[in-house]
């Protein structure tokens, strides 16, 4: 049947990026510091031995730049090879932008992998791949003096050529490559003097193209669904509805006998069925029937009554929790307060909602193992199909595609692992694809949370202290291994991120603690991770108390606060909405300030947000008409995809905070598709407009960086407008009306 | 057997009459633009032209399309140079794509039926498509754009 697809397939157009790709062999490319290559395979396996992996030259002057990460929409398969592009001095026309195999020169300096979470990406790769590409310049440089016979510091470049000012003689990258034997160990590069000054740029900081998009406009762009193996037969999976269980017993049988069925199959924590097509699994999954294993701590979730439960964890003082962040000393300064102001904030549990539903492409065979998928961790997807078949890491190969969404839900790697086990079970080429409703039902969310802020004000309304407790399931422990979080002190950043207030520089005693309850669910990253509810919680408390002292919301933070990086952003976007100047009637702004990044405040990206809401009072519904954003992430490489990211976590956040809510009744979630989850759709964007404030090195945190102000500007602008607050995400309609009567 | 043409070319299928279009586009004839989001017509990833209709393939059974014409993203222009897929790439509209092919080919139903569409227009004909890295806005611009070109 394969064969006669394929036979039939050929009638039809193979797309000219198809083409491209195929023939992008580097059998006439020397590679630089890694000897004469290459077909794909010998370069992966010689760059294991070398520093410089990343820069390849043609003599047709094409310049091949591997890409490290996972391009999921955050356009790092453009932003990295930027970098080494203009360290290099290429002509970016020529720069042909590969993916890179999976292995050390390729690992991320901070996760010391192949791992791209919470924004860092950038950040890390920032100066090893300027590194990269000047040592590949030098490498040119040497080679052009050694055929000049002239000395290298009498050399310069220009766009994708080297010169030599005294002659007047040039030569083309791409000649250079056609004699050029490379040097038996890459020259030293000096990061603190070897590399090109900021203002020597010419690629970094103007709007480039992202070279993904025209493969992702005429249908080319090949996602791991899109994975496509001679051989292949499909597989479904019906995953345990509760976390830690799994099938006790199911009605394989008579799955089995159902037409274009082969195999079901029963795996740790789910059923697999295979076929040969998938619409014959799709179909047997509807009709399977499985009884999941009892007596695991999840089958105890509801969601009500844990949000019961945690808000009385929340004020009760005994609940001692795990330290976050601190300053000062918070019990003595709210002890000492004129008075004590304390709200508490609640968030259900929320699903990534990726458009791409999760799947993965597996051969094993012969004790290797061959993957096809999109992920955010590729050096884990490795690493965990190794150990599930029981290999060593270096016999899997992972072949990474487009991520259809990756929004943290990609970065674990259990559907890599099913689909391997599947598919040396049946011996086969394997692709595995949820449905949509398993891809929900069994889905990774972000943690439901009820938090709760206890400020102490002095007789003027200043701010003397700031406690902020979120109470909450551990996450760590869920996306890596059990223990993960006590092994990490209890820090478990995932959940914690933005319980903080570093930028306001003026509140002496603040502290956050993470208030851990049962792990029962799973909870996973998500887009901004806990910043996401952290500074709805904050940024509404703020609000909340500039109007208690009776200031303008933008001048009681801009007292809060002597960081000229915070301020900055706070008075830009004041200027772009045209704060505190009159506005269409029946409208209100609202104001949040939010920084991201887990090492904040010592390299921290930064926004304020201004929403204009309007609310329908009869229906409930909330309607945000425009959207203002300042942000601040340091020195930018690309403009372009810094605003498009920007727009894409606005809409993401307003999503959730308008929208979103995974409910739990005994521990099986009760949506099951988009009908029962709904997301934002076009009619309900708002206008948004984004100003960037370009700084200096390095590039910080820019793909989450839009969505955290999003809850409470929203928040705030409610207040504004009708005097009531809201302390429950999302602003569902009944919410609101709810928070209209009282 | 089911007979048909897909971007011009004949094509067949022997899959159950049941079989939603989405996967023998995909499966059978390996045109993966068509994208699986939701299979139950919510997300209008998997949209398709039947004889020139915007139909959500994931709900559309094979036997439906009987001597019909299907268009898929890989049809849609012979070089991939359709006003809209111009304006997607001028707009920068994508980010992770895999709803922009479902995206496409809604828009490029609207254009050949109003040339110059208001924004409203535009909005109440695309609000059936998702798009989770929230491309709405670009989306709209790269439609007015290319409502100029058409």
């Amino acid at each position: 049947m394969i064969e006669r697809d394929e036979a039939r397939l050929l009638e039809f157009k193979i797309s000219r990026r198809e083409f491209l790709g195929g023939t992008a062999g580097l059998a006439f490319a020397f590679s630089l510091g890694l000897g004469a290559v290459a077909p794909r395979p010998a370069f992966a396996q010689a760059a294991r031995q070398t520093l410089n992996a990343y820069v390849a030259i043609a003599p047709d002057g094409r310049i091949f730049i591997q890409f490290p990460g996972p391009e999921m929409g955050q356009g790092i398969m453009t932003g990295l090879p930027l970098i080494i592009a203009e360290e290099l001095d290429a002509d970016w026309s020529k720069v042909v932008v590969e993916q890179s195999p999976v292995g050390a020169p390729y690992h991320h300096p901070i996760f010391k992998a192949q791992y791209t979470v919470a924004s860092i990406t950038t950040l890390g790769y920032w100066t090893p791949l300027r590194i990269a590409g000047a040592q590949a310049r030098r490498v040119l440089l040497d080679a052009a003096a050694a055929k000049w016979g002239v000395p290298v510091s009498d050399l310069l470049t220009e766009p994708s050529t080297v010169v030599h000012a005294a002659s007047g003689r040039k030569m083309s990258y791409g000649e250079i490559a056609g004699f050029a034997t490379p040097p038996a160990s890459a020259p030293a590069i000096d990061a603190a003097k070897d590399l090109k000054p900021v203002d020597k740029y010419r690629l970094v900081g103007k709007d480039t193209q992202r070279v993904d998009v025209p493969a992702k406009t005429d249908g080319s762009a090949r996602y791991g669904i899109d994975a496509r193996v001679p051989g292949m037969v499909y597989a479904t999976m019906a995953r345990a509805p509760v976390r830690d269980s799994g099938p006790a017993s199911s009605n394989a049988d008579a799955i089995k006998k159902l037409p274009g069925v082969t195999d079901v199959m029963m795996l740790e924590h789910g059923v697999a069925i295979v076929g040969d097509t998938f619409n014959a699994v799709r179909k047997a999954r509807m009709q399977l029937k499985v009884t999941w294993r009892s007596g695991v701590p999840g089958e105890s979730v509801n969601t009500d009554k844990d949000l019961e439960t945690y808000l009385g964890d929340g004020r009760d003082p005994k609940r001692v929790g795990w330290e976050w962040k601190s300053k000062g000393d918070t019990a003595k300064a709210l002890a000492g307060a004129a008075r004590v102001v304390a709200r508490e904030y609640m968030n259900e549990h929320i699903y990534h909602g990726q458009m791409e539903p999760m799947n993965a492409t597996a051969f094993v065979r012969g004790g290797e193992a061959e993957l096809w998928v999109g992920t955010q961790a590729m050096s884990r997807t490795a690493n965990d199909v190794a150990k599930a078949l029981g290999i060593s890491p270096d016999k899997v190969k992972v072949n990474q595609q487009f991520l259809g969404g990756g929004f943290g839900r990609r970065a674990t790697v259990e559907t890599s692992v099913d689909a391997a086990l599947v598919s040396r079970a049946v011996g086969k080429p394997v692709k595995l694809v949820l449905s949509r409703e398993d891809d929900l039902g069994a889905g990774t969310f972000r943690p439901m949370t009820v938090q709760r802020i206890e400020a102490g004000l002095d007789a003027a309304g200043n701010i003397v202290g700031w406690r902020h407790r979120v109470v909450g399931e551990p996450v760590g422990d869920f996306v890596y291994h059990p223990g993960y979080v006590k092994a990490a002190n209890n820090r478990d950043a995932i959940f914690m991120s933005g319980a903080e207030v570093p930028y306001y520089t003026k509140v002496a005693n603040w502290s956050s603690e993470h208030v851990p309850t049962p792990e029962r669910t799973r909870v996973a990253a998500w887009r901004a991770i806990g910043s996401g509810y952290t500074k709805f919680a904050v940024e509404s408390m703020i609000d909340e108390l500039a109007h208690e002292r009776n200031m303008d919301p933008l001048a009681f933070r801009l007292s809060l606060t002597d960081d000229a990086r915070a301020r900055r952003v706070l008075e830009k976007v004041a200027e772009m909405s045209g704060w505190g100047k009159k506005h269409a009637s029946g409208t209100a702004l609202g104001l949040a300030f939010a920084e991201y990044g887990l090492f904040a405040p010592k390299v921290g990206s930064l926004t304020a947000a201004v929403a204009e809401v309007s609310v329908n009072p009869r229906n409930g519904v909330i309607r945000v008409h425009n959207y203002w954003v300042a942000a601040d992430a340091g020195l930018v490489i690309n403009p372009a995809g810094f605003s498009a990211q920007i727009e894409g976590a606005v809409v993401h956040g307003l999503s959730a905070a308008l929208k979103e809510g995974v409910t739990v009744k005994n521990g099986v979630v009760q949506q099951s598709n988009f009908h029962e989850y709904p997301i934002l759709r076009m009619a309900e964007v708002p206008a948004i407009k984004v100003e960037i404030i370009r700084g200096v090195p390095p590039p910080s945190m820019v793909g989450e960086l839009g969505l955290p102000a999003t809850a409470p500007a929203v928040a705030n602008a409610f207040f504004a407008l009708t005097g009531k607050r809201l302390y429950h995400m999302p602003f569902t309609p009944a919410r609101v009306q709810a928070a209209l009567k009282a | 057997m089911v007979k048909f043409t897909v971007n011009g070319k004949e094509a067949y299928s022997e899959q159950p009459g049941d079989t939603p279009l989405l996967w023998v586009v995909r499966d059978e004839l390996g045109l993966t633009g068509t994208k699986f989001g939701c299979g139950v017509a919510q997300c209008g990833a998997c949209t398709v032209h039947v004889n020139g209709t915007p139909t959500r393939s994931c709900v559309t059974p094979i036997s439906a399309v009987q001597g019909k014409r299907i268009t898929t993203i890989e049809g849609l222009s012979p070089a991939a140079d359709h006003p809209l897929q111009k304006a997607w790439i001028a707009e920068q509209v994508p980010q992770c794509g895999y709803c922009q092919s479902g995206q496409i080919m809604q828009a490029a139903a609207l254009l050949a039926k109003n040339k110059s569409p208001t924004r409203q227009q535009i909005v109440s004909h695309m609000n059936g498509h998702l798009c989770r890295c929230g491309t709405y806005n670009r989306i709209v611009s790269a439609i007015e754009r290319a409502s100029k070109e058409v």
